[in-house]
C-alpha cells in the first residue's frame, strides 16, 4: 500500500493549484480519497468529529449489496444451466460469454452446464455479470470524470453505488451497448444536469433502467430475456410475475421458499429476497437506509394487496396474489431495500418517508395488478414517488411550522 | 358510479393533462417556482376546468352539435354550428376565468398578486380548452364532462405542485449555467413524464 501512497504523493504537486495538471485535479483526487482517508478533517467549532462521510456511506451500501451480488453470480449461472440441462444443447446460447465458458471448462456441450456445480454456476454467472458491471463503470466513470473536469468539482463516490445497482437490475442477456447507452442517460440526464451526486431528483440507476425499458423493451421485458439460455421447447423463461398474471393459480406450481431464497428467473440481482433482507439489516443498523421508508413500503403492499384480494376478479388472476408473494417476486425486495431508501431521491422528513414508502408499496401492487402493460411495477412506482417526495416534505414542514406557531401563540397568551 | 370513478382516476393519472398530453405547459413552467403559488394556480385551473367542461358540454349538445337545434324548430334539425366550437368554448372559459380573477382579487389579494399575469392567462391555458375539445371528441355526457373536467384539473394541479416542490428542492442543486431556469425545467418535465408512465396502458 505504501508505494501507492508514495506514488500519489509524488503526483500531488502536479494537480495542485499552479500545477501543470490542475485542470484535471479530479483525476488525482478520486483515487486518492477512494483509497486513503483524506488528510483534511473537520476543524473549527464543530462538535461532531466522525469519519461518517459520503465515501463511507457509499462503501457501506456496496458492502450491504454483497449478498445480492453473490446471489446474482450464482443464480444467473444456475438458471441458465438448469434451462440448458432440461432443454438440451439447443438452448445453449451462441455468444462470447458461453464460448469463453466452454474454453474454461474444456467442454463445449451440455456437460459444461452442470446446475449442481457451485463453481460452474458462479463462473457462468460471472461471465454475464462482470461484463455488464465493467461496461457500467467504464462508461459511467468516464462521464463522472469528464463532468468533474468540466464543472470543476471533485469526483465523489455517488457513482459507485449507482454503478453496482444498475447491473443488478438488468437481465443477464442485455446487449452491452444498451447498458452503455442506459448508463450514459442515467448519469447525464438523471444526475449530472442537476449538478451531480446529491442533487438529483430521480434515482439515477432507476432512470437508466427506465430509459432502457422504454427505449429497448425487447431486451429488458417479455419472457425470453431473463435466462441466459435460448427459448426452446421444454423450457419457458417467463418470470413468475408474468406467469401469475397470465393464468389463475400459476403460483401454486411455484415454491415460495425458492422465490424467497432467489432461485427463480429474473433480473440478475433482484431474485433473492433473503439477500436483500440481509442488506436491509446492514442499511438499517448503520442508519444509512431509512427503516421508515421500508416499513412504509411493506405497509402499502400489505394493505393494498389484501384489499385487492378481498375485491377479487374473475378475469384478472393478479387480484388473488397475496402480499407475501408480491414481496418475493420481481424487484420488490431489491427496490424496497436499495432503491426506495436512496437518501437523495426519497423524502427527507420522517413522516414524509413513511408516506413516500407507503405510496411506493401501494403503487407497485396497483401497477402489477391493474396495469396490463407491465407485469412488474417496482421501478415505475419508485420513480413516480421520487417525483412526489419533495411535495410530501413540503407539507410535513408546513405542518410543523403551523403547529409550532400555534403552540407559541398559546404559550404567549398564558 | 363505478364508471365515473374510473373516469376520474383516468383523467387524474393515466391521461394526465400536463405529463401525458403536455398541455398547459406555459404556466406549468412559469408558475412552478414556489409550491404556494403552484397550489393557488392548481386550484384555480381545477375550478375553471370543473366549471367550463360541463358548461361547454351543455352548450355543445344543446346548441352547436349537428341537429342540436331541433328542439327550437324541426326545420333546424340540419343546422350544424359545430364550426363555432372553438369560439364559444374560449368565450365560456374567458368568462369563468374572469369570475375566478374577481373572486381572488377580492378575497385572496396575496395569491392574486403572486399569480400575476398567469391568472388571466388561464383563459388561454391549452389544458382547459383541451379538456373541452376532448369532451366533444369523446362524446361525454354532462355528468361525465363534470367528472372529466374536475379530474383533469386535479391531475394538472398535482403535476404542477410536484414540479414546484422539486424546483424548491433544486435550490440546492448545481445546475450548469446554460440550463438554469427553463432549460432544466424541460429536462425535469421529461423525467416526470417517465414517472407517470407507470399508469400508461391501464384500461379503465
Amino acid at each position: 500500500m505504501q508505494f501507492v501512497r508514495d506514488m500519489l504523493d509524488r503526483a500531488a504537486p502536479l494537480f495542485e493549484e499552479g500545477g501543470k495538471l490542475h485542470k484535471y485535479h479530479a483525476f488525482y483526487e478520486a483515487p486518492d480519497t477512494l483509497l486513503f482517508t483524506p488528510p483534511t478533517v473537520t476543524s473549527g467549532r464543530t462538535h461532531v468529529r466522525d469519519g461518517m462521510d459520503l465515501k463511507r456511506m457509499m462503501v457501506t451500501v456496496v458492502a450491504a449489496l454483497g449478498p445480492v451480488i453473490a446471489m446474482a453470480l450464482y443464480n444467473t449461472g444456475l438458471q441458465a444451466n438448469l434451462a440448458i440441462q432440461s432443454a438440451g444443447a439447443a438452448a445453449i446460447r451462441d455468444d462470447w460469454n458461453t464460448a469463453l465458458l466452454h474454453i474454461l471448462m474444456g467442454d463445449s456441450g451440455v456437460g459444461a452446464h452442470d446446475p449442481t456445480s457451485l463453481f460452474g454456476n458462479v463462473l457462468y454467472g460471472a461471465l454475464y455479470f462482470f461484463p455488464i458491471l465493467i461496461t457500467t463503470f467504464a462508461v459511467g466513470g468516464h462521464i463522472e470524470m469528464g463532468t468533474a473536469v468540466i464543472r470543476k468539482h471533485e469526483v465523489n463516490e455517488g457513482f459507485l453505488v449507482t454503478g453496482f445497482l444498475l447491473p443488478l437490475t438488468l437481465p443477464a442477456t442485455i446487449p452491452l451497448w444498451q447498458v452503455a447507452v442506459g448508463v450514459a442517460f442515467g448519469v447525464i440526464i438523471g444526475k449530472e444536469v442537476f449538478g451531480g451526486t446529491g442533487m438529483n431528483v430521480l434515482n439515477p440507476a432507476l432512470t437508466a433502467r427506465a430509459f432502457l425499458f422504454f427505449a429497448y423493451p425487447g431486451q429488458i421485458s417479455g419472457d425470453a430475456v431473463w435466462t441466459a439460455a435460448n427459448n426452446v421447447d421444454g423450457f419457458s423463461g417467463a418470470t413468475w410475475l408474468s406467469r401469475a398474471a397470465a393464468e389463475h393459480g400459476a403460483l401454486s406450481q411455484a415454491s415460495w421458499m425458492d422465490s424467497f431464497l432467489g432461485f427463480i428467473p429474473g433480473s440478475m440481482g433482484e431474485t433473492s429476497a433473503l439477500a436483500c433482507l440481509l442488506g436491509a439489516g446492514v442499511l438499517i443498523a448503520t442508519r444509512i437506509g431509512s427503516w421508515r421508508t421500508m416499513v412504509g413500503v411493506v405497509a402499502g403492499t400489505v394493505i393494498v394487496a389484501s384489499l385487492l384480494n378481498a375485491v377479487g376478479s374473475d378475469t384478472n388472476p393478479m387480484f388473488a396474489v397475496p402480499f407475501w408473494w408480491h414481496m418475493v417476486l420481481g424487484g420488490w425486495a431489491f427496490g424496497t431495500v436499495f432503491m426506495a431508501t436512496d437518501p437523495v431521491s426519497s423524502a427527507f422528513t420522517n413522516t414524509g418517508r413513511l408516506l413516500y414508502g407507503f405510496g411506493i408499496g401501494a403503487l407497485v401492487v396497483l401497477v402489477r395488478v391493474v396495469n396490463p402493460a407491465y407485469p412488474e411495477g417496482m421501478m415505475l412506482a419508485i420513480l413516480f414517488m421520487n417525483l412526489f417526495a419533495p411535495l410530501f416534505d413540503y407539507f410535513v414542514v408546513q405542518g410543523n411550522i403551523k403547529r409550532r406557531l400555534a403552540r407559541s401563540h398559546v404559550a404567549a397568551h398564558h | 358510479m363505478e364508471a365515473y370513478l374510473s373516469l376520474l382516476t383516468k383523467s387524474i393519472f393515466v391521461e394526465n393533462m400536463a405529463l401525458s398530453f403536455f398541455l398547459g405547459m406555459c404556466s406549468f413552467m412559469a408558475v412552478s417556482k414556489k409550491v404556494e403559488t403552484a397550489i393557488g394556480l392548481g386550484v384555480a385551473v381545477t375550478f375553471v376546468l370543473a366549471i367550463t367542461t360541463p358548461l361547454n358540454q351543455a352548450i355543445a349538445s344543446l346548441l352547436l352539435k349537428e341537429g342540436a337545434l331541433a328542439w327550437v324548430h324541426p326545420s333546424m334539425a340540419t343546422v350544424d354550428l359545430s364550426f363555432l366550437n372553438f369560439l364559444i368554448f374560449i368565450g365560456t372559459i374567458a368568462a369563468a376565468v374572469q369570475i375566478v380573477e374577481m373572486t381572488l382579487d377580492r378575497f385572496l389579494p396575496a395569491l392574486y398578486n403572486a399569480l400575476g399575469v398567469f391568472l388571466p392567462l388561464i383563459a388561454v391555458n391549452c389544458a382547459i380548452l383541451g379538456a373541452s375539445l376532448f369532451m366533444v371528441e369523446r362524446d361525454y355526457s354532462f355528468a361525465e364532462s363534470a367528472v372529466f373536467g374536475t379530474g383533469s384539473g386535479i391531475g394538472w394541479a398535482l403535476a404542477i405542485m410536484a414540479m414546484a416542490a422539486i424546483r424548491e428542492k433544486m435550490r440546492y442543486s448545481h445546475v450548469p449555467p446554460a440550463l438554469r431556469g427553463l432549460g432544466i425545467s424541460f429536462y425535469l418535465t421529461g423525467l416526470m413524464a417517465i414517472g407517470f408512465m407507470a399508469f400508461a396502458g391501464i384500461q379503465l
